[in-house]
């Protein structure tokens, strides 16, 4: 084997102690459950939109006030959270464990102010009669059951996502998670925020009330 | 710094680049907002809001999830599969249109002699 031969395969991927696409298999593996993910949601939300579409009868509860300002609220609340994240990332990068704690906490803040906000507006429905399987306005009652099914795993999912930025966060000021980790944690939070930039519309504002 | 900023740039993204890319969000999410004045038809409606929702899901995976920066065989791995799922998934639509157009048939169009 000549010496450049022996170069071409030390550069070559395939000769082990390369990372995936450059980018380590942590990431590569939150990426790949990313992508998971996303096809359930996608699932569920098509077929909220079939129901939607082919239901004459569908009701429309959310007046603009206060249900639209309420859920647009959450909205800007849970970007302003993904962008406080990309900060607490770029911190990470730089090496400043205090500063990327600070963030991840305004970003677990933004998270559970975003869960109380919408645990506030899911009381509100169920008072007025809203359940899975029924809804006080008349029309399908699979608007209850897409409803609560749709938002309840997202909420689900920035529950998870603001206890798993309390261990990344308390475990990378104490030295013991690299800013890798910062990232992959980064990585699910813009992911949740991503899906309810469609669930929100698609459920929202597709059902307001005139 | 020089330093910093070049750090910045290897890893993706300054500062000012993260809040351009928050501020369009927030243009966009008040632009879809602002359609929920209109009462436009459901289909329109939605067409739009989806049309929205995937440029703001665009600039979050480029630039806030860092794929802008990767190399391009990762975006090529995960994305255009991803999409070919979802759009298999559209499948169930044209059922959709014959059950809302059946749904509508019977409340009396007026058929020509």
């Amino acid at each position: 084997m000549t010496d450049s031969h022996a170069d071409v395969l030390r550069e070559s991927s395939w000769t082990g102690g390369a990372h995936p696409y450059s980018i380590g298999s942590k990431k590569l593996g939150m990426w790949l459950f990313i992508v998971s993910d996303t096809l359930t949601f996608a699932a569920l939300l098509l077929t909220y939109s079939y129901c939607r579409l082919t239901n004459p009868n569908w009701p429309t509860p959310f007046p603009i006030v206060p249900a639209i300002v309420f859920s647009t609220v959450m909205t800007v609340v849970l970007l302003a959270s993904s962008l406080t994240m990309v900060m607490g990332v770029a911190a990470a990068h730089r090496g400043n464990r205090a500063s990327t704690v600070k963030w991840m906490l305004a970003t677990m803040l933004g998270g559970a102010i975003f869960c109380g906000l919408h645990a506030t507006e899911w009381m509100h429905l169920i008072h007025e009669g809203l359940r899975p399987f029924a809804n006080p306005w008349g029309g399908s009652p699979l608007f209850g059951a897409t409803f609560f099914g749709i938002t309840g795993l997202h909420m689900t999912h920035v529950a998870i996502g603001v206890i798993y930025l309390g261990i990344v966060a308390t475990g990378f000021g104490r030295g013991k998670f690299s800013a890798e980790d910062v990232e992959v944690s980064g990585l699910y939070w813009h992911f949740v925020d991503l899906v309810w930039m469609f669930v929100f519309p698609m459920i929202y504002l597709m059902s307001v009330k005139y | 710094m020089s330093s910093h900023s070049t750090e910045a740039n290897a890893h993706g993204g300054t500062t000012k680049l993260f809040a351009w890319v928050w501020l369009w969000l927030i243009i966009i999410t008040g632009a879809e907002v602002y359609l929920a004045y209109k009462h436009l038809p459901p289909v329109t409606m939605l067409l739009l809001l989806i049309g929205m929702s995937v440029v703001k899901a665009g600039l979050i995976m480029s630039y806030f999830m860092h794929l802008r920066f990767e190399k391009h065989s990762l975006v090529w791995t995960l994305i255009p599969v991803t999409i070919f799922c979802i759009g298999m998934m559209t499948m169930i639509f044209p059922d959709g249109i014959r059950l809302r157009d059946s749904h509508n048939a019977p409340q009396g169009k007026v058929q020509p002699k």
